[in-house]
C-alpha cells in the first residue's frame, strides 16, 4: 500500500495545486478487504469533517464497488462461512488484486476502483437495478443503484477479459438537499 | 449462538456490526437452516448493533423474504438507525417488509 500526500510546501515549484491530495492502494480480492477499503476511504476524508451521512454514503459506495470487483470481476464469491468450517474463505489466497485510488480536490472526492478481472459485456444491463448474474448467492442486484444513489457521479468502463474501472465523484458539504426526498 | 433465536414461530436474527458480503453468506446459511429446521413463519432482523450495511444486507433480507412469503410469513426490521432505514428505502424494501422501532 502506498500513500502519497501532497505537502503544502514542496520546497519550490509544484505542478499540482496545494489543496490536492491523493492516495492509492492495492489489495487482494478477498472479502475481508471490503471493510478495510471503505474504512480507508472514510479515514482519508475525515479531516474535512464530513457529516455522518456523507461518511456512510461514501462507505456504502466503496463497499459496493469493491465487492463487485471481488465477486464479479474475480469470481471470488466466498465470504466468511461459505467455504465450510475447516478452511475459512479469508485463508484462501486469491491472485486477483483490486486497486483503489482516491483524490480530493478541495471538497470534491473522486474514487476509482479498478480490477483486472473478467470485465462485462454489457455495462448498461449490469447497471440496471435488480439485475444480477449471481442470484444464487443472494446478491440483490442493487450495487450500481446504490453507487448512483449515494454518490454524485458514476462512470463505469469495462472490457471483457481485461477488467473494469468504476469512477465515482462526490462533493462533500452539500448534504441538506436530500434526506426525505427518497 | 445467541445471534439466532426462535421464539414461537418467529426467527430472531441479530445482525453483526457490519453487514457486508464478507459476513452475508454466513448469515444466509444460518438463517436458512433455521427456516428449514424450525419451520418458522416470520423473521425479525434486529439491527441494534449494526452500524454499516450495503446491498449484501438487502440480498440477505430479500432472499429470506422470498423463502417465507409464499407461506404467508412476514419480515420485520427492528432497531434500524436512520442510515440503514435510508438504504432499505432506496432499495424499495420498505414496501415489502415492516420497519419498526
Amino acid at each position: 500500500m502506498t500513500v502519497e500526500k501532497d505537502l503544502q510546501q514542496t520546497g519550490g515549484v509544484t505542478e499540482r495545486a496545494p489543496w490536492r491530495n491523493e492516495m492509492s492502494m492495492e489489495f487482494d480480492a478477498v472479502s475481508v478487504n471490503e471493510s478495510f477499503a471503505r474504512v480507508a476511504v472514510a479515514a482519508f476524508v475525515a479531516h474535512l469533517n464530513p457529516t455522518l451521512e456523507e461518511v456512510a454514503d461514501i462507505k456504502t459506495a466503496v463497499s459496493e464497488a469493491v465487492t463487485n470487483a471481488i465477486i464479479h470481476g474475480y469470481d471470488n464469491v466466498y465470504g466468511y462461512g461459505k467455504h465450510g468450517n475447516s478452511q475459512p474463505a479469508y485463508l484462501i489466497i486469491h491472485p486477483g488484486k483490486v486497486r483503489l485510488r482516491c483524490s480530493l480536490e478541495k471538497d470534491v472526492l473522486r474514487i476509482e476502483v479498478e480490477d483486472h478481472g473478467k470485465g462485462m459485456e454489457n455495462v448498461e444491463q449490469a447497471m440496471e437495478p435488480l439485475y444480477t448474474t449471481k442470484p444464487e448467492y443472494d446478491r440483490s442486484g442493487m450495487g450500481f443503484a446504490f453507487m448512483e444513489a449515494f454518490m454524485d457521479e458514476l462512470e463505469v468502463r469495462s472490457e471483457p477479459g481485461r477488467g473494469t474501472v468504476v469512477h465515482m465523484t462526490k462533493k462533500l458539504g452539500t448534504y441538506p438537499l436530500i434526506e426525505e426526498e427518497i | 449462538m445467541d445471534d439466532f433465536q426462535v421464539i414461537d414461530n418467529c426467527l430472531m436474527v441479530k445482525l453483526p456490526e457490519e453487514v457486508d458480503h464478507h459476513k452475508s453468506s454466513y448469515i444466509c446459511e444460518r438463517a436458512d437452516s433455521y427456516i428449514l429446521r424450525e419451520e418458522v413463519e416470520n423473521i425479525v432482523f434486529d439491527f441494534e448493533d449494526t452500524r454499516f450495511m450495503d446491498s449484501s444486507g438487502i440480498g440477505i433480507i430479500m432472499g429470506r423474504y422470498k423463502k417465507i412469503v409464499c407461506f404467508g410469513g412476514k419480515v420485520f426490521v427492528i432497531h434500524a438507525d436512520p442510515q440503514i432505514r435510508r438504504i432499505l428505502r432506496v432499495a424499495g424494501l420498505n414496501k415489502l417488509i415492516e420497519i419498526m422501532d
